[in-house]
């Protein structure tokens, strides 16, 4: 009985831990290669969903609004970027600003605080057509979304650019002393991170319906536990295996998630169980003595 | 090839902790220049470094390089003129990147850095043949990141990095204080070396006199904010520590100094 459950939890897991799992990518590179704590997330996630439900159902082609999401996304990471560079705000500060500045821009950007999608022709309409199971489809399309995506941020970040911006997080004063601009690193990694989060907020409105100005709370703590279960699993040694630990990390987070909630979480309790989840993991290594493993090395703080 | 004129530096302007680092500092440095930098803690060593390399704003007076004003320059502006190595040997590679990684960076020094590959199988090749003539067996680790090597073993790949392409003035701030006597000695063989063998400018900062008089063509000692001893060619060759000793001891209160 108990054994059937988790089995048929298992799909919604997958399908949920890849949507989410772009959440999980863009606090990789802001938290792990900028070393950026970046808290933007939880305005623009609901951002991305904000801009597609309302370019959906004002008539605008799926794609285009998704696109129109993504950049929204990337200019919200910029900005949050160019307060801690340009106006010397605290990096913390910047995000906590940027996202109680997007929860007033996402209620203008709908005109109200949720918008139904489900009477509308989305990006995922086609796919929940298909004769098959409406789960089959789907995850194989966000697979696709968050593969891809992760290839190509590991190609990014080989690139001379993408160096640049690892060597922002990782030696600030090393990489000024080669010539590069961090201030330009710290707001292009910010959006490129936000964009990713605001594609996933974009996504998963159009799979669970609506959107809704509150869908991001507690996203960034989620993502965290995401990518703390994950490099727990596979490390962080390479770019390409903190990417991946992000995507499978989030997956079990969603399955974790799941098997609770069959057990008996109240869904009510989730953020508090995904709280003491992530304090559990950043803390033992305190408790043990052993600070400097457990913890996470960030700038601006 | 680095002019200097009336440098001047002030900490904490206006405050009971007011510190005049740099005061109306003159340098000349001469193409192909090996000078080495001594003076006690806290005599502007560093801040002189520092505000070369554009790290520091400067408050009064003016730099050139290579004829080049670069005064208001900022720091990853003038990085396209100097190399820079630290005292710290974690502050001049990233740790979490490979050995590879670092150097292909360092080779971009100052160039726009776009969105081609970052090490292609050709330089890999290069840094390759590079690292072996260092002899610290560093070219079979190519793929390793940095974190695992030892500070000598990072101080060398920095030398190596700040010279892959050829700065104009090479700085270098105590670079091997923080290392054991002999990787310090290590060191410091590899930097004359590379210093002699590209016809490098440069400036060092030792913290060791016997070293300060031992290298290089010329040599300055800073007290107080201003050069109080500037001497070179034969007259440095002859020189001895005793000598120093003799004519600076009083301001020279510094034990490591003269160890
Ligand atoms: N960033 C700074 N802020 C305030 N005071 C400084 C700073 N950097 C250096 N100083 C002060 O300027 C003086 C010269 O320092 P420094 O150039 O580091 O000396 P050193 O010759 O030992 O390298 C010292 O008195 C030091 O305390
Ligand atoms: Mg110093």
């Amino acid at each position: 009985m108990l054994l059937e459950g988790l089995l048929r939890t298992i799909p919604v897991s997958l399908e949920q831990g890849l949507a989410y799992g772009l959440v999980a990518l863009g606090v990789v590179i802001s938290f792990r290669i900028l070393s950026f704590p970046d808290l933007t997330v939880d305005g623009s996630f609901p951002l991305g969903a904000a801009v597609v439900a309302r370019l959906i159902t004002a008539g605008i082609h799926p794609w285009i609004s998704v696109l129109v999401a993504v950049a929204t996304g990337f200019i919200a990471g910029c900005c949050t970027g160019l307060l801690n560079t340009r106006l010397k705000i605290n990096s913390l500060l910047s995000g906590i600003l940027m996202m109680t500045v997007l929860y007033s821009v996402n209620l203008r950007i709908m005109g109200r605080s949720n918008i139904q999608l489900l009477t509308v022709d989305t990006l995922l309409t086609p796919l929940e057509q298909l004769e098959l199971p409406r789960l089959v489809p789907l995850i194989l399309f966000f697979l696709v979304v968050a593969v891809g995506m992760k290839a190509a941020i590991d190609l990014f970040m080989h690139t001379q650019l993408g160096m640049a911006m690892r060597a922002t997080g990782d030696n600030e004063q090393m990489i000024r002393s080669l010539g590069v601009n961090t201030d330009h690193m710290t707001v292009l990694g910010l959006g490129l991170s936000n964009a990713c989060v605001a594609l996933s907020g974009a996504l998963v409105a159009q799979d669970q319906g609506f959107a809704d100005v509150g869908m991001g709370i507690g996203m960034i703590v989620a993502g965290l536990a995401s990518i703390i279960i994950g490099e727990a699993v596979f490390g962080i040694r390479t770019v390409a295996r903190m990417t991946l630990a992000a995507l499978a990390g989030s997956v079990i987070y969603k399955f974790i998630i799941a098997v609770g909630l069959r057990l008996g979480l109240a869904p009510t309790d989730l953020k508090l169980a995904t709280g003491v989840m992530v304090i559990l993991a950043l803390g033992i290594p305190a408790l043990r003595g052993k600070e400097k493993e457990g913890k996470l090395h960030l700038r601006g703080v | 090839m680095l002019q200097i004129e009336g440098l001047r530096k002030t900490f904490n302007a206006g405050t009971a902790d007011e510190k005049r680092a740099i005061d109306d500092l003159d340098l000349h440095l001469a193409s192909g220049d090996f000078v080495t930098v001594i003076g006690s803690n806290g005599a502007g060593k560093s801040t002189l470094l520092n505000l070369i390399a554009g790290s520091y704003t400067t408050d009064q007076g003016e730099v050139h390089i290579d004829g080049e004003r670069v005064t208001g320059f900022s720091e990853c502006r003038r990085a396209a003129y100097l190399g820079r190595i630290f005292q710290d040997p974690l502050m001049g590679t990233a740790a979490s990147m490979t050995i590879e990684e670092n150097l292909a960076m360092a080779e971009l020094r100052g160039k726009p850095r776009g969105l081609t590959w970052g090490v292609t199988a050709s330089r890999r090749a290069a840094y390759r043949q590079r690292l072996s003539r260092m002899g610290l067996g560093l070219e079979s680790r190519l793929k390793q990141p940095v974190s695992l090597l030892s500070g000598g073993q990072r101080q060398s790949l920095t030398l190596l990095m700040a010279t892959l392409h050829l700065p104009k003035v090479l700085l270098l701030d105590e670079h091997t204080a923080a290392l054991d006597p002999k990787t310090a000695r290590t060191v410091m063989a590899l930097t004359e070396q590379i210093i002699t063998d590209n016809h490098l400018t440069a400036l060092m900062v030792t913290h060791n006199m016997r070293q300060a008089i031992h290298y290089g063509n010329r040599m300055i000692m800073l007290h107080e904010g201003r050069i109080q001893f500037d001497v070179s060619g034969q007259e440095k060759a002859e020189l001895t520590v005793q000598e120093v000793v003799a004519r600076f001891g009083g301001t020279l209160n510094d034990e490591a100094l003269l160890g």
